[in-house]
């Protein structure tokens, strides 16, 4: 590059140094990109849990209204029989009503009536006929009892309605808002620990409904996906990565394995409604189908988290074992099974967390159905927490909305401290 | 004795021959040990499993051929006229008779002979009932008894009990066989039986989809179609826009947090991206119709757009949200393996940070990061939940992400949710597209493992 033409000659250094600034610039950007991909997925993550716990948080509490209730005996028990079965009978919901009409005594039209009836909710004749029930003593006392206010009462009172809509577009009618300011200036009303939510099954009433029956629901089916999932899981680990010859069979088991992982969950919802219900003839909606699919879904999951905890146990131990004359089998399972079952665990409670939040395959199975009760044993129909959540979001009441931003809550709250356990576990047993 | 009962004797029993096989062995032995082939232990565990298995196995056929041998000798001791019904209106009556048994609301009245029937129904439950637990347990003392005798000195005990092991843990491995292959027959005689319902061609290839059948043969659009056509584009339409919001973002958050990113950060990082990983889908498709579907509609409006509340955008952008973890864990990996030499290199030569990454470290890992985006794919066309809440359910064949779209697996849903019988092409339709579904994702399973692994040898 020693030549003298007219051009002048550029060094090498100098080619370099000429657009240096704009590669620099480049590779700023580009990890700037990088930034914000992390950012972007950041601000979801903090978004959703945001939308949700703003939305849901509300739900944990409920508004309750003071009625003064005092039990006719004419109209409870006329014979004065104390007879359970008349009790029973006897019409509670007239009493709310005739209470209410107490309250605000200048209500006279029937119309009027029906919107002061629906101040509160239809549950508070169930609670009064429970206190008569268990405690017959009451009937002719008078006493002061909170009842569980209407859904609309209630989003009302939360500032979800709003007042200076046209009346028309309102579920709260203005008549129904002078009652409850009214009820509030006299202290008749107030927030109080939403109890029904967690001891309640679901209900069409937002007041009424609670996750206690999908709780259980979810918690029969994990019971029998995890009786069934981890010893299946742990046992054919065990023999794919202690045993097995390395022939076609083996092979094709390890396939079958690493495509089941990604089969879309709904399919195991076909394989369940097909095989269990269809061919085996179990009901549908009950908590041993869920259970059984979810373990053929979790299975996967487990067997290839087992397997990554048996490699990791060094050959020394297993070289030792031998040594000193165990057979292959205590080898296995006295010592090499004690030092992976800490990974294995991790495994199956990362499994137990997928299948605590799945939906899809228990919709195919039927574990849909409005049910009301609290099942009581895993033959019982029942639904589970996440599709009490979709159920719940379907419904147009605004109240639902808020219940299910909870329920989501519940499910997040079981759902992180699973993982943060299986973390934790995962850390104890690394460090030796 | 009802069922858990006797499963619980029989595993005291279990217990107790447990106990009885280790004292003999030891009596035998004169009190040592070493006299002994296995360790005293084996041969109680050889006695407790002889009391068990047999017992378990006669167990388990009694239950499962019991109802169907019931129903059988009740009917034949039906009234011939009863009998005579087609299979049917018989199996209503069995239906019937079964209620009755059990205290259920019956159909239509109890006559007498729908009366005796259950109560012939209920005795031969209760003959059943008492004749399985006393074969039960005795096959299970007798075989215990036997496996006690036959107890000696240089019995194998300890391989007997291994070879017992050993096939437990082949069958739990072959338990992953045996459900690939019902869910391959289960989806595959439904969807047989459907097309013959409906011709293969216009089920693949047909341009409108409305799986209305009619109850009455003069009803108004009596005629289902079974196009699936705009399912499958409603289908690729969202996972193209889930993975054009999924792609880029994992990919360049992996290359964050492999490349750039300090340790620090990347410990925080990471497992809060992992927690976006973890969430229920239930709950991304809340979000996207409660947050996602009105911002975008309302948004929309702003600017003059008309979106339709459910649209294929919404879905796809949340669905995209789902699946970025997954891409950049997967994407990750691929980086990670990457040998760092070759790094080095391209910094000796010298090209900044960016560049190495660019030219050297993407098309070195690019199989594995073209096998992780095929999974991805493949998880978003399987995806239910989010397209279930925020997508619609009409079937629309559009390319325009603003409008609503409906997919294979909502259809799959609708289909099945709630009453159905197994012999209208409507419920039968659901398997067919879940035969379609998949063989899809088994598909793209397929090509992206093989491409995974084929490059993972190339630096090992």
């Amino acid at each position: 590059m020693n030549n003298s033409t007219s051009s002048r000659p550029r060094s090498t250094v100098e080619r370099v140094n000429a657009n240096l600034t704009k590669r620099y610039a480049k590779e700023r950007r580009f990890k700037r990109m990088g930034l914000g991909a992390i950012i972007i997925s950041l601000m979801f993550l903090v978004l959703l849990f945001g939308s949700i716990i703003s939305n849901g948080y509300g739900a944990f509490w409920q508004t309750y209204v003071q009625l003064e209730i005092h039990f006719e005996p004419e109209d409870l028990d006329p014979q004065g029989s104390r007879n359970p079965e008349v009790l029973s009978a006897a019409d509670y919901g007239g009493l709310v009503k005739s209470t209410l009409r107490d309250m605000f005594p200048k209500v006279k039209k029937r119309k009027e009536k029906r919107k002061l009836y629906d101040l509160v909710s239809s549950g508070a004749a169930f609670q009064l006929r429970e206190m008569v029930m268990s405690n017959p003593d009451l009937i002719g006392s008078t006493v002061q009892l909170w009842v569980p206010a209407d859904d609309d009462v209630d989003m009302l009172i939360k500032g979800h309605i709003d007042r200076h809509k046209p009346e028309s577009d309102r579920r709260v009618k203005d008549q129904q808002i002078a009652w409850v300011d009214a009820l509030q200036r006299e202290g008749k009303i107030e927030k109080r620990f939403n109890t029904t939510f967690f001891t309640a099954g679901d209900s069409r009433e937002p007041e009424l409904a609670g996750i206690h029956g999908a709780l259980m629901g979810s918690v029969f089916t994990l019971l029998i996906t995890l009786a069934l999932s981890f010893p299946m899981g742990v046992a054919a680990a065990i023999y794919l990565e202690e045993f097995a010859p390395t022939n076609r069979f083996t092979d094709f088991i390890e396939v079958n394995i690493n495509n089941l992982a990604a089969v879309p969950s709904i399919v195991f919802g076909l394989l369940g409604l097909a095989v269990f219900i269809n061919f085996f003839g179990l009901p549908r909606s009950i908590p041993l189908v869920g259970g059984l699919v979810l373990t053929l879904m979790t299975l996967p999951t487990i067997i290839i988290a087992s397997r990554a905890a048996l490699k990791s146990v060094p050959p020394s131990i297993r070289e030792a074992a031998l040594g000193i004359g165990a057979s292959r089998m205590q080898t296995v399972f006295h010592h090499v099974l004690p030092q992976a079952l800490p990974g294995m665990l991790t495994g199956a409670i990362i499994g137990m967390a997928q299948a605590l939040g799945e939906t899809a395959p228990l919709l195919m199975i039927g574990m849909v159905a409005f049910i009301v009760d609290v099942p009581a044993n895993m033959m019982d129909p029942a639904t589970a927490l996440p599709v009490q959540i979709y159920l719940w979001a379907d419904s147009p009441e605004r109240a639902f909305m808020e219940r299910t931003s909870a329920a989501i809550m519940v499910l997040l709250a079981f759902l992180i401290s699973m993982n943060m356990l299986a973390v934790l576990l995962r850390k104890k047993f690394e460090k030796r | 004795m009802n069922l858990s009962t006797l499963l619980f004797t029989l595993a005291i029993l279990c217990c107790f021959s447990f106990l009885i096989g280790k004292r003999r062995a030891l009596t035998i032995a004169g009190g040592k040990r070493c006299n002994l082939h296995s360790l005293p232990g084996y041969y109680g565990y050889y006695a407790s499993l002889w009391c068990a298995v047999p017992a378990l196995i006669i167990l388990a056929l009694w239950t499962g051929f019991e109802s169907s041998i019931i129903t059988t000798l009740v009917t034949r001791d039906l009234p011939t006229e009863l009998q005579n019904l087609p299979s049917d209106r018989l199996n209503l009556v069995i239906n019937d008779i079964q209620n009755l048994v059990s205290g259920n609301i019956v159909s239509g009245e109890i006559d007498p002979t729908m009366r005796a029937a259950a109560d012939h129904y209920q005795n031969l439950k209760q003959v059943s009932q008492a004749a399985l637990t006393v074969l039960v347990l005795t096959l299970a003392i007798l075989s215990a008894l036997l496996a006690y005798r036959r107890i000696h000195k240089a019995q194998r005990a300890r391989n007997g009990v291994e070879r017992a092991i050993m096939f437990f843990l082949i069958s739990c491995s072959s338990v992953a066989v045996f459900t690939t292959i019902g869910i391959v027959l289960s989806v595959l005689f439904e969807a047989i039986r459907f097309f013959q319902a409906v011709p293969i061609s216009d089920f693949l290839f047909g341009l409108k989809w409305s799986p209305q059948m009619a109850i009455r043969e003069d009803q108004v659009g009596s005629s289902g179609a079974f196009g699936a056509i705009p399912l499958f584009a409603g289908t690729l339409l969202i996972s193209f826009i889930a993975m054009l919001v999924a792609a880029p973002t994992g990919l360049m958050a992996a290359i964050y947090l492999s490349e750039y990113a300090s340790k620090k950060v990347r410990s925080i990082t990471k497992p809060l991206l992992e927690i976006l990983a973890g969430i229920p889908t239930v709950v991304y498709g809340f979000f996207a119709a409660l947050v996602v579907a009105p911002f975008i509609r309302d948004s929309g409006g702003l600017i003059g757009l008309d979106v339709s509340s459910e649209s294929a955008l919404a879905a796809g952008l949340v669905m995209g949200v789902m699946i970025i973890p997954f891409v950049s864990s997967l994407s990750d990996d691929a980086i990670n393996a990457v040998p760092q030499a070759m790094r080095d290199g391209s910094y000796g030569l010298g090209a900044t940070h960016s560049e190495t990454i660019c030219q050297v470290i993407i098309p070195a890992a690019l199989p594995g990061i073209v096998g992780g985006l095929l999974l991805a794919v493949s998880r978003a066309i399987g995806e239910t939940m989010i397209v279930v809440m925020a997508a619609g359910l009409s079937a629309n064949l559009t390319a325009n992400p603003l409008q609503a779209v409906t997919t294979v697996t909502v259809q799959m849903v609708t289909l099945l949710v709630g009453d159905q019988e197994f012999d209208s092409p409507k419920t039968l339709a659901a398997f067919a597209l879940g035969l379609m579904l998949f063989v899809t994702t088994l598909a793209l399973n397929m090509v992206a493992l093989h491409v995974v692994r084929k490059y993972r040898e190339q630096y090992e």
